[in-house]
């Protein structure tokens, strides 16, 4: 999300307008050009916004895809959940942590609820300086909050307490996402450091992940995940739905990119937008080449769920910059993450950090290389700047992390009874099956 | 006793999911009066196979297969039998097997009729 100081285009064209004789003739015609452009920004922003919302249902098809049968309906529970407190977390405090300023480049602002949206006066005066509605901001604003949370849900799946879990949504979606948030997209230190994070490879993926991880640690692997060293495979109960995740989440993706342009209404910027879209869409097909040349290479089978996991690495590695490469650039990117993903999971897996997934290795660890191919990409990207931001990122919410799951693992516990798991955390958290008329169980 | 006077059998056969297509086909001229099919799992010879899924192996103990049950007279077993194996052999390890069984009464639940009647 790009804060671009906005290159006051309308007053430009304002400009032209009153050199033409026959539109000085009638004043109300740059009004109506401020009317018209702060329309079509706030639309483009709001069908941005609602992509990005249909991400939470990518999320929730890929981890019920992912999991065994008798906790699917316990993770869809988490992320519809989740979804909702962000939502609500980040209208109360979050939002203006993130974006209301603060006393220092360090430190956020705290206030509670949104302020009122831009008067038409305003806008009129601000000659189109002011061009979206805030509530169009806040709108894209909060979905992008939910999926940082989304990330974690798949990481813990099969084993974590529902409101253990619940309970965390609402300190990262409310405070942790948001400081950090701050730090980069609200104006903070790292922005002014010159850290690089166009749509959030760092601020929503890296930090996801990071939460994730931190969960992963405290909470252990799944039951019969490690038996007798070595590690054991726990397939996915239904592949339909983890691929029609992975296709909505890549639908998403483009608004998740292509909104962060955050403005398409002029010639320069409607292509700006139309190249996010391209790269956006060349680097998950690259990724997702990649992934499934190597999984065949490597274990002997086209592996589909490395397939899909391969085109979330592409999307996550563009995301940090979508712009500036050419579409060949972007396929590189993504074929990159790609190749990176598979191992990453494999190595996870023998590094006993059970992720059902592969969360921490599609945002994370694929969060991190898109962060450090920016400095290749972009001609104003800087590596060390690069590196802090991760760095920064990581130790954050990593950090704050560890210590809210381990006050909530003290206080009521992270994981579900040992009967409980091999039960299925559906009819122990839920009392429901996600299939109740199956009578044969393997 | 009424009971076996009429001798039946009754013919299982394991064999592999898609030559059921083939077995029902090889049936229609035999003037059979029914079967029954189930899903099953286990394992013979053929054993369990391993996979690697997201990189990491698992084995795979109970191999699918299909059941099919047909009861019928004790001069039809023999041909039945040879009909199965012409259409289901492939000549592959797990290619399945047949277990013949006595009946000791039928009743066709609708009408009460018995054994042959039944059939």
């Amino acid at each position: 999300m790009k804060r671009l100081l906005h290159l006051s285009f309308i007053m430009l064209g304002l400009t032209a307008l009153s050199a033409s004789p026959a539109f000085a003739e009638e004043p109300g015609v740059a009004e109506k050009v401020i009317h018209l452009a702060y329309s079509i920004d706030t639309f483009y922003f709001l069908i941005s916004g609602a992509l990005v919302m249909w991400m939470a249902a990518g999320f929730a098809m890929l981890e019920a895809g992912l999991v065994r049968s008798k906790n699917t309906v316990e993770i869809l529970t988490k992320n519809v959940a989740l979804y909702a407190i962000a939502c609500i977390m980040y209208m109360f405090v979050g939002y203006n942590i993130m974006y209301g300023g603060g006393p220092n480049s360090f430190i956020p602002g705290f206030s509670f609820l949104l302020g009122p949206d831009n008067a038409v006066d305003d806008v009129l005066k601000s000659g189109g300086e002011i061009y979206y509605s805030g509530m169009a901001d806040f709108f894209f604003q909060v979905v992008f909050v939910a999926t940082a949370m989304s990330i974690v849900s798949g990481a813990v799946a099969e084993r974590m307490k529902l409101w253990t879990f619940l309970l965390f949504a609402i300190v990262l979606t409310g405070f942790i996402y948001p400081v950090e948030g701050y730090w980069k997209w609200g104006g903070g230190f790292l922005d002014s450091l010159g850290f690089s994070d166009f749509a959030g490879s760092g601020v929503v993926h890296l930090c996801g992940a990071s939460a994730a991880l931190a969960g992963v640690l405290l909470l252990g692997p799944r039951k019969g995940k490690y038996e007798g060293g070595k590690v054991k495979a726990i397939p996915g109960a239904n592949l339909p739905l983890a691929t029609l995740g992975t296709f909505i989440l890549w639908l998403g993706w483009f608004g998740f990119n292509g909104g962060s342009e955050l403005i398409i209404s002029t010639i320069e910027e409607s292509n700006a937008v139309s190249m996010v879209f391209v790269n956006t869409n060349m680097a998950a097909a690259g990724g997702l080449v990649a992934a499934l040349l190597l999984s065949q290479v490597w274990f002997g089978k086209a592996d589909l769920t490395m397939a899909l996991n391969g085109a979330l690495a592409g999307l996550v590695a563009i995301t940090a910059e979508p712009l500036t490469p050419t579409p060949l650039v972007a396929t590189i990117v993504g074929v990159i993450g790609g190749l990176l993903v598979v191992p990453s999971i494999v190595f996870m897996d023998k590094a006993r950090i059970d992720d059902p997934v592969g969360a921490i290795s599609v945002h994370g660890v694929v969060g991190i290389w898109g962060l450090i191919a920016v400095a290749f990409t972009n001609p104003d990207g800087s590596l060390a700047a690069q590196l802090t931001g991760i760095g920064v990122i990581f130790a954050w919410v990593f950090g704050t992390s560890f210590v809210v799951w381990s006050i909530l693992k003290a206080v009521m516990g992270i994981r579900v009874s040992e009967e409980e798991e091999l039960e299925g955390v559906d009819i122990g958290e839920c009392g429901l099956e996600a299939y109740p008329e199956f009578t044969m169980k393997k | 006793m009424k009971i076996m006077e009429d001798k039946m059998k009754k013919v299982e056969a394991i064999i592999k999911p898609f030559k059921l297509d083939a077995l029902k086909e090889a049936f229609s001229g035999l003037g059979l009066h029914g079967m029954t099919v189930s899903e099953v799992k286990g394992f013979g010879r053929q054993k369990g196979h391993k996979e690697v899924y997201r990189g990491a192996e698992y084995v795979v103990d109970f191999i699918p297969k299909v059941k099919v049950e047909i009861v019928a007279n004790d001069e039809q077993i023999e041909q039945i039998i040879e009909t199965i194996i012409e259409a289901v052999k492939t000549g592959k390890i797990g290619d399945g097997k047949i277990f013949v069984l006595p009946v000791e009464t039928v009743c066709r639940i609708r009408t009460g009729e018995r054994d042959k009647d039944a059939i």
